[in-house]
């Protein structure tokens, strides 16, 4: 596993896509924004949803449900952005709903199950073991790389 | 690293820089008793410093150097060149060692004992005055008095330091950036104040307004550095190379206070001593080779720089030996680039073009100063990739001139916000040509072939792009009015539909996200007054991507990436394919087109084993593009309608297939009637037909009479392209004349001193050996030929040149596609001909 793993025990920011709770390490994320108005881009891949305006400067907003090959949101359903920065670069992961900060520790975390799905499989660091539910710990990185999700 | 050091090597790097400016000045100028003292007082400076930081290593060699450098200006040794070449070195390893300094803060390890030595041997010859002697005592008298220069540093210094203030680049990029937020806040506040009336904000925003663009402005100043920074360095360069290579080159700079953006500064600082490196190198000749051309032994390089409408020009030209074209040709030929036959008949100019291909260098060999991996290509991809162009002329003997035009900046740009459905975008209006509004009256001027949509502008087609197909989104509407933007990629125009336009902004650009980067049709996003984000587009990737997608799709008549197709720079045209009976497709130059009709067969009426149809109230002769055509077989029959001004035709066909971008190869003589050549459309051999043998045919009563009843005038067509040649002297043939052609001007001069007469002569300007200046020039020199009419024709519009053009002589110009502005001009000329004869 990844040595992305040790900085991830710790706590965490979950948030829910089509009824699945997800969760990234709370210092990968700059903020969290209600519904914003974004920017298509014509011809992008299905899971950029577009640009939006952050006080001036340009996210790219990635469409959770698209990215995990979930079925897409209905009309009126409610989204959050959940805003994240790699490489130098800001991204909005477009969420249903954002949850609690959520503490976990290294004796609840397992490696991603072999029957996940192998899209799943690649963009997650693992799960924790919640009491009554799982969270899967997402690979930030990993998620904005629409290239390998395509391979 | 603490301050002090990141201070000495701040300061360290600039002084080292002018140091080197100096020391060439000092070598051309050896009495020059400032430049002399400046030197002394930098070495002396950087020396101090670096005891003080225990630099130990640095320390030696300047105290060598300065050593030598106080008895040049003591008067003690002569200023020869080796001398300076040894100081050079010295300065060269100092460089080395602040380079060191700079990486890991320490000084690097390294053995100097051998340039010390030499330094100290120098300065010790000095004091026996030994092997000075003569050259020695001349330059001690012309620097007796020289000045103490060291106190003068720190009066220097006292007086500078009150005015300026060093700051980090990092604070002017983030002033740079948030000026840009400030002035999308501006934007924002203006469009809310402008939808509500008696706002009591109004007055106040306005004022705001009126700061942030003074505010906008001053720190796009502060960015701002003279070009003369980029230049530093090329003295040196130069004086290397000439030593290196026993040349005499003089280098002579204007305008390096020339100001333009620091980004900018820095993507051409490399290119800039790519081409003046390569102008030294391979441009200027050996001083006996110079000699024996007639040239004074000495080469120049001129360097160049001025604003002209928003950009910043800047000039690299040598009077050197000039661009070989037959061996950049061959070269062209031999890496594949472009079929032979095409080469031959390509423009000079556009043969040049080959010059910034990958791996394209026609030296012999590769000599130690050029070939450090960085060609022409490197060149031209780093100024496009700051929105800037770069082209290349050269005359074979006289020198090579390269003019790069780039934008004074690259953070905020003027743009065309336009709009389609509830999605805006903005295009920069650099490329933009013009803008043509479609209403329902103009709307049947958009026609289709084959699917690609062309509008008739002043009787040409622009293939027409739609912004929505190319982008893949929904629609338009197909009611109400259209907007055409016309756009430059290139030479060639071509319109992008969209269905709104709203107005040109001072926009703000910003990178696009890595996720979308790939789809290369944006070249950024920007954010507009009410927030909302849009896309930047690319006109050249799109005009790019409609040529690609409409090649790919369609009936396969036509293949992508053909060899020297769009890509491949080699002489491709515009064809238009159409087929007719069981033959194989056939195509014609869209450019000859004038129109595209549909008959309904009941109206063509046959006579005498001819065609005719009412057309825009007169008679219009069609022909069958084949013989035995069965006329009933498609109605209504399509016809391609060709003019050339006076009358016109109709060729008629069964099918129109496409437009498509193919070389032609022109067959020169022996082909069948009625063909003009080949092009390779989708693998196979296409006819391009002739339109000219289609005219004749249309209208050969009136050639009969025409001949018959007094002389045609008779015009010597000079061009040097085989391509311009057979696409022009059928067009001059139709309107009535006899058309002789040459492919340069010195075979035009030997026809005219052979005794042909000629009524008008019309030229290219651009060509091999003695070019249309030359020609007219020559022309106008001798007493015949003074009054002859002389027309310049010329495939691009290039600014100044009809200015040049007139000034050699020429009594008109004009550009070649415009083929009825040709006929006109030459009917004017020879009706004045006539006037002056009677």
């Amino acid at each position: 596993m990844s040595q992305v793993i040790e900085a991830m025990h710790g706590e965490f920011i979950s948030f829910r896509v089509a009824g699945q709770l997800l969760g990234i390490p709370v210092q990968m994320v700059q903020e969290v924004l209600t519904a914003q108005r974004i920017t298509r881009v014509p011809l992008a891949a299905p899971e950029v949803a577009g640009f939006l305006n952050l006080r001036g400067q340009i996210v790219t907003a990635v469409d959770l449900r698209a990215r995990l090959d979930l079925p897409p949101r209905a009309e009126g359903e409610s989204v959050m952005n959940v805003v994240v920065k790699d490489k130098e670069e800001l991204f909005s992961l477009l969420v249903d709903e954002v949850g609690d900060v959520i503490e976990v520790s290294a004796d609840i975390f397992e490696t991603p199950p072999p029957t996940m799905d192998e899209r799943w499989r690649q963009s997650c660091e693992g799960v924790y073991r919640l009491k009554g539910e799982l969270l899967v710990a997402v690979n930030v990185p990993a998620l904005l790389n629409l290239q390998r999700a395509k391979d | 690293m603490d301050d002090l050091m990141r201070e000495f090597l701040t300061e360290s790097a600039e002084n080292l820089n002018l140091l080197d400016q100096a020391v060439v000045e000092l070598e051309r100028n050896p009495g020059s008793k400032d430049t002399l003292a400046q030197i002394f007082r930098t070495i002396h400076t950087v020396k101090g410093t670096c005891g003080f930081l225990g630099l130990s290593r640095m320390e030696s060699v300047g105290h060598s150097a300065e050593n030598v450098l106080g008895r040049m200006r003591d008067g003690e040794l002569a200023v020869t060149s080796d001398a300076i070449s040894l100081v050079l070195r010295a300065v060269d390893v100092i460089k080395d060692i602040l380079a060191g300094l700079e990486a890991t803060e320490t000084e690097p390890a390294g053995d100097d004992t051998e340039i010390i030595r030499l330094l100290d041997d120098l300065a010790a010859r000095a004091e026996r005055g030994g092997t000075a002697a003569a050259p020695a005592a001349v330059a001690a008298d012309a620097n007796a008095d020289a000045l103490d220069a060291v106190p003068a540093a720190g009066d220097a210094k006292g007086s500078v330091a009150g005015q300026t203030l060093r700051v980090s680049v990092d604070i002017l990029d983030r002033l740079m950036n948030m000026v840009g937020e400030l002035v999308l806040t501006r934007n924002q506040l203006l469009q809310l104040t402008k939808t509500e009336e008696d706002t009591k904000y109004a007055d106040p925003v306005q004022h705001m307004n009126r700061v942030t663009s003074g505010l906008q402005e001053a720190v796009m100043k502060t960015r701002m550095q003279p070009i003369g920074n980029a230049w530093g360095k090329l003295p040196r360069v130069v004086r290397d190379l000439s030593q290196a290579s026993g040349k005499q080159i003089e280098l002579v700079m204007h305008g390096a206070e020339t100001e333009l953006d620091r980004q900018i500064l820095q993507s051409i600082q490399d290119p800039l001593v790519h081409m003046v490196r390569n102008s030294a190198d391979h441009g200027i000749e050996l001083p006996e080779v110079r000699h024996t051309a007639g040239k004074s032994p000495a080469g120049t390089i001129t360097l160049n720089a001025y604003h002209e409408g928003g950009h910043i020009i800047i000039e690299i030209a040598d009077d050197g030996a000039g661009i070989n074209v037959a061996k950049v040709r061959a070269k062209a030929v031999e890496r594949g680039l472009v079929s032979a036959e095409v080469a031959a008949s390509m423009a000079e100019a556009r043969i040049l073009g080959f010059i910034f291909e990958p791996g394209f260098s026609t030296a012999a060999e590769v000599t130690a100063v050029s070939g450090r991996g960085v060609g022409m290509d490197v060149v031209r991809t780093n100024i496009e990739t700051i929105g800037g162009v770069v082209d290349i002329t050269s005359r074979e003997g006289r020198g090579t001139t390269v003019r790069i035009k780039i934008p004074l900046t690259l953070a905020i740009i003027s743009a065309l916000i336009v709009g389609h459905g509830d999605q805006a975008f903005a295009i920069p209006q650099i490329g933009i040509v013009e803008l043509v509004r479609v209403t329902d009256e103009t709307r049947h001027l958009i026609e289709t072939v084959h699917g690609a949509p062309v509008y008739r502008l002043r009787d040409r087609l622009l293939p027409l792009v739609r912004l929505d197909a190319v982008l893949g989104l929904s629609r338009g509407s197909d009611d109400g009015d259209l907007i055409i933007v016309v756009a430059q990629v290139g030479q060639s125009h071509f319109g992008i539909v969209v269905d709104e336009v709203f107005d040109t902004q001072e926009i703000v650009v910003k990178p696009i996200g890595r996720l979308v980067k790939d789809l290369a049709l944006f070249a950024g996003t920007t954010i507009l007054g009410d927030g909302r984000v849009i896309m930047i587009l690319d006109a050249a990737a799109i005009s790019a991507k409609a040529r690609a997608s409409s090649a790919g799709s369609e009936s396969g008549t036509t293949a992508p990436g053909e060899p020297g197709g769009a890509d491949g720079g080699a002489e491709t045209s515009s064809l238009l394919l159409f087929k007719c009976g069981a033959e194989a497709p056939q195509a014609v130059p869209l450019s000859l087109v004038a129109r595209l009709e549909e008959f309904p067969v009941a109206k063509i009426e046959a006579a005498a084993g001819r065609y005719l149809v009412q057309y825009r109230g007169a008679l219009l002769p069609l022909i069958p593009a084949i013989d035995g055509i069965d006329l009933a077989s498609v109605d209504p029959r399509p016809v391609v309608v060709f003019s050339d001004g006076r009358r016109s035709m109709g060729l008629m066909v069964d099918r129109i297939l496409d437009i498509v971008e193919a070389t032609v190869r022109i067959e020169m003589g022996g082909g069948r009637p009625g063909v003009l050549g080949a092009a390779i459309v989708g693998g196979q051999a296409t006819e391009v037909i002739d339109t000219y043998f289609y005219l004749q045919q249309a209208y050969s009563d009136w050639f009969a009479t025409e001949t018959g009843a007094n002389r045609r005038p008779r015009v010597l067509f000079v061009e040097d392209s085989g391509f311009f040649r057979e696409l022009l002297a059928p067009v001059i043939q139709a309107a009535g004349y006899d058309v002789s052609t040459s492919s340069d001007g010195g075979h035009a001069i030997k026809r005219l001193e052979r005794g042909e007469r000629f009524d008008v002569v019309l030229s290219d300007l651009e060509m091999p050996g003695v070019d249309g200046f030359e020609l007219a020039t020559r022309l106008r020199a001798h007493p015949q030929w003074r009054d002859l009419p002389l027309l310049a024709l010329t495939g691009r519009d290039t600014p100044g040149w009809r200015e040049r053009a007139l000034a050699a002589g020429f009594s008109d110009y004009l550009v070649k596609l415009d083929r009825e502005a040709v006929v006109a001009a030459m009917e004017r000329a020879v009706a004045n001909m006539k006037g002056v004869a009677a």
